[in-house]
């Protein structure tokens, strides 16, 4: 028989996300609390970003992934936290039972009062993009690289393409530089870069790699191992123009394409998601729409910055805190939708009769100069907020006044950006 | 090395013949090209066990396919290879189309196809909620399967290996002689000599057979492309989705896999390199666009990868299995339906061979290795004891197709094992999956480096020349050190 334990609160995933959203349920009184971790130690991604650049917000720092991690695992385990490393999550229910193996304690199941989702998120692959060519040994996504230098010890290869500027393509361009491997180029389809301008100024530019806006992999190569990629450019259709092709002659093309939520357990426990975020639909207390199933972090929408997922997390164990405890919000809500210029806008929903500020984070669906966030409800505007540049590549977010919040009664709230 | 039977070739037909052979006193080996079973068109087609009204009737491809897709079921159980007998819908857009439909009809039943019917357009759209609704009518073939071709080529690797046939892998045979009564192969500095030479060499096949004095036959090889779309939560088709055939052969399908995967192609471009495997930006367009016409409601924002194989298209389009020179035996232009055909026809073959060679049965003949149920497939309680049973399936390597330790190590120790981080992923479905194997290669490749005793670098994505790392970190920064020590 299997061993069926209760908990006040489950936490799916250790990496930032997870160890805040446990930090806080612990901080608001929760003692019965576990977080299953699916890696070796917990951390999440950070453990493989050695680079610098982390916490710079929350501890006005600039930590390393290890350095800011082990911050949290710290205070984790200075509040004597439960966290099983080595367990992997199969299934979560929409009762809050969550099923896990591991080889130390094999399969058990924990009856949660609350259950946080953090899960993280995964890269998307290259049978995504359909690009065609063979199927050579060469090709990465971004972290997995990142991942055979940073914590294995070894060179996926030594002349390297990169498609994508997202940060961990960036990133990487830099690290297989400084390992002595030659970066021709990163390629990347849409005219603007989706990292952010730091990481393109010291990632590329400060290594003369050269950064080919509108451009894209048409062709792989080579039969054993990746020979070779052709680039090409592309019209603002985003199709390859025929006669611009490029050549390069490379052992390695690392693909940094996007990240991809990983809702696999949540769509099992029969959370919403959302077709722009690819993540949970929240409310503004990160609560899914199964009562008592919280979501934070790159799970629930792709951050650039460690420093608002950690924040998201503390949120989140907050509100499951409160869950477990038995406290239950208004049942009314109102919807948050995008509007022009907005894509994902987080959370999904704000619970009415409430007098609390409500932040609202989005991705502009475009670069905009000198331009505002508005918030309309019933057509009317409740709040604006102006921004020199809004980009797809860095999170754009506001912060709703208690007192617009509270005003809130049924009509929706419509986030957009007006180019001024 | 001398053998009684020498078989050239380890793809389904090469597997098959040797699992059949092994039930006779003979000592069999198997020599092939690629460093694993089922690596040229039997990893890479449909995976379909054609229910048999395709081909002419009296034709080799007709009499094979049939007995060999009635095998299949048992087989399939018997070996522990995943086959769902999920029917078939070739549709028809135009009263042509209808008059060929009708035509295949007839021909199935000629060949003794079982329960074919005529659908007209209000059926078909009951049957398939996401059918096109300009279809005019459907063959419907309820006998059609679907069967994952390589984990079939593997178990019956596995088989055969168990009966005594020893494999040889990155063994491409250069050339072919007659000596002292015996034929001997040549591969690199190594002879193999042996009584009863048997060619399955795909579209290698031409010039093998030539060294045997087989004159006359031309294999054109012919690639199709295919995309596969990550698992549903429900499929879009129950059945294989068959458009109208015309003379280009039967076109792109659309079909669900044994895995629950959608599976779409392939083209058919006739091309001069039999190993030129790669998929092409035209090709994969041209399959989308004719798989829309099946399926309009089709979307590849759930494309988890696209690939390619080359069939051995035989000019006179048929089989081509028998006697090929005095103690040499082919199967050649093995195309659609090799893959549902492959039963039977080793079992034609082996059954000559014997007859001919005057082969004893033996007494006894070892059963098929067990293959445990996947972690994936196990409820909860099977997987606690699965645990309780080997700690190692407590670790989950592969998180999207729920792949654990355990089942990768077992994939390696299999009597025919993987080699490769392919191999694993063929075996075990670890990599499969929507990361394609982001998260899980790392990992699998350590234990593959455990496994053989060798080092990480050495580990290969598919056999030589692939390999996955460059070097260690370590020896990246003494470089780096000595390069600014010269300066």
């Amino acid at each position: 028989m299997n061993r069926t334990v209760n908990r006040d609160v489950v936490i799916v995933g250790g990496g930032p996300a997870g160890l805040a959203a446990a930090i806080a349920a612990r901080e608001s009184g929760v003692s019965s609390l576990t977080v299953i971790e699916r890696e070796s130690a917990p951390g999440g991604i950070l453990r493989q970003c050695i680079h610098s650049g982390f916490g710079l917000h929350r501890f006005s720092e600039e930590l390393t992934g290890p350095e800011y991690a082990q911050r949290d695992i710290e205070r984790v385990a200075g509040l004597g936290i439960e966290i099983l490393c080595g367990t992997t999550a199969l299934h979560v229910g929409g009762d809050r039972r969550v099923s896990c193996v591991s080889a130390e304690r094999g399969l058990v199941t924990y009856e949660a009062k609350a259950v946080v989702l953090a899960m993280g998120c995964r890269e998307r692959p290259r049978g995504a993009l359909g690009t065609p060519g063979t199927r050579c040994a060469g090709v990465y996504t971004a972290g997995t690289a990142q991942r055979l230098i940073n914590l294995e010890g070894f060179m996926p290869g030594r002349r390297a393409v990169i498609l994508g500027s997202g940060d961990i393509g960036l990133i990487m361009a830099r690290r297989m530089t400084l390992q002595g491997a030659k970066v021709l180029a990163c390629v990347e389809l849409m005219p603007y870069s989706s990292g952010l301008t730091r990481n393109i100024v010291q990632c590329l530019e400060d290594f003369d790699i050269p950064l080919l806006l509108s451009h894209t992999v048409v062709d792989i190569k080579g039969r054993g191992r990746l020979t070779g990629v052709t680039v090409a450019k592309v019209d603002a259709q985003r199709k390859p123009i025929p006669g611009s092709e490029i050549e390069f002659a490379c052992d390695t093309l690392l693909l940094s394409v996007g990240l991809i939520p990983e809702n696999e357990l949540s769509r099992g426990a029969g959370v919403t998601l959302s077709p722009a975020t690819g993540g949970p639909v929240v409310d503004d207390g990160l609560e899914t729409a199964v009562p008592g199933i919280f979501s934070c972090g790159n799970v629930l929408h792709v951050h650039d910055l460690v420093d608002h997922v950690s924040r998201e997390g503390f949120a989140a164990g907050r509100a499951a805190a409160a869950f477990a405890r038995g406290e239950r919000r208004a049942a009314q809500s109102v919807p948050v939708l995008d509007g022009e210029n907005v894509r994902g806008v987080v959370p999904q929903s704000i619970r009415v009769g409430e007098a609390r500020a409500v932040e609202l984070m989005f991705r502009p669906a475009g670069v905009y100069r000198r331009a505002a966030a508005v918030v309309a409800c019933g057509g009317r505007e409740i709040y604006r907020k102006r921004a020199p540049i809004f980009t797809p590549g860095e999170m754009a977010s506001l912060t709703l006044p208690a007192q617009a919040v509270a005003a809130l009664e049924r009509e929706a709230v419509v986030v957009s950006i007006e180019e001024e | 090395m001398y053998s009684d039977i020498l078989i050239v070739g380890a793809g389904v037909m090469g597997c098959a013949l040797a699992r059949e052979l092994g039930r006779y006193e003979a000592t069999v080996t198997v020599l092939e090209r690629g460093h694993d079973v089922a690596e040229g068109a039997s990893k890479a087609n449909s995976g379909i066990v054609h229910a048999g009204f395709d081909a002419a009737p009296g034709s080799l491809k007709a009499k094979l396919n049939v007995e060999g897709a009635k095998m299949m079921p048992a087989l399939c159980a018997q070996l522990g290879v995943p086959y769902r007998q999920n029917g078939a819908l070739v549709v028809a857009y135009s009263q042509r189309e209808r008059r060929t439909l009708e035509a295949l009809l007839e021909r199935g039943r000629q060949n003794g196809v079982s329960g074919l019917e005529m659908l007209e357009r209000e059926a078909l759209l009951a049957l398939e909620l996401n059918a096109n609704p300009e279809a005019v009518c459907a063959l419907h073939a309820p006998t059609s399967g679907i069967v994952s071709p390589y984990e079939l080529t593997y178990a019956l690797a596995d088989h055969a290996a168990v009966c005594g046939a020893a494999f040889r892998f990155n063994a491409p045979v250069e050339r072919i002689e007659r000596a002292g009564g015996l034929w001997r192969a040549i591969v690199g500095g190594e002879v193999y000599r042996c009584g009863v030479l048997i060619l399955c060499a795909g579209a290698d096949g031409v010039r093998l057979r030539e060294f045997a004095g087989g004159r006359g036959m031309r294999l054109i090889p012919r690639r199709g492309q295919y995309v596969l779309l990550d698992r549903p939560d429900k499929l879009p088709f129950e059945r294989t989705m068959f458009m109208c055939p015309t003379e280009r052969g039967k076109g792109a399908l659309v079909a669900p896999t044994v895995h629950g995967n959608v599976l779409l192609g392939p083209s058919a471009e006739d091309i001069s390199d039999a190993e030129d495997t790669a998929t092409t930006a035209a090709g994969l367009e041209g399959v989308l666009e004719a798989c829309r016409k099946t399926w309009p409601g089709l979307s590849v924002r759930s494309a988890v990868t696209n690939f390619s194989g080359v069939r051995a298209h035989e000019e006179h389009g048929d089989f081509v299995i028998g006697r090929l020179a005095e103690n040499a035996y082919e199967a050649a232009g093995i195309e659609s339906p090799g893959l549902s055909a492959a039963p039977a026809a080793a079992r034609m073959l082996a059954g000559q061979i014997a007859r001919e060679q005057g082969l004893s049965l033996r007494a006894r003949v070892p059963m098929a290795p067990a293959r445990e149920k996947p972690f994936s497939e196990m409820t909860d309680e099977e997987r606690g004891e699965a645990v309780r049973r080997d700690p190692l399936h407590g670790r989950i390597v592969c998180r999207c197709e729920m792949v654990t330790e355990a089942e990768i190590r077992a994939a390696i120790r299999r009597p025919v094992g993987a080699t490769s981080v392919d191999g694993v992923k063929r075996r075990t479905r670890a990599g499969m999956g929507r990361c394609q194997g982001g998260f899980c290669s790392p990992r699998v490749m350590e234990i593959l480096a455990q496994e053989w005793g060798v080092p990480m670098t050495e580990v290969t994505k598919s056999g030589s020349g692939s390999r996955l790392l460059t070097g260690t970190i370590r020896e990246a920064m003494k470089r780096i050190g000595e390069e600014e020590e010269k300066r």
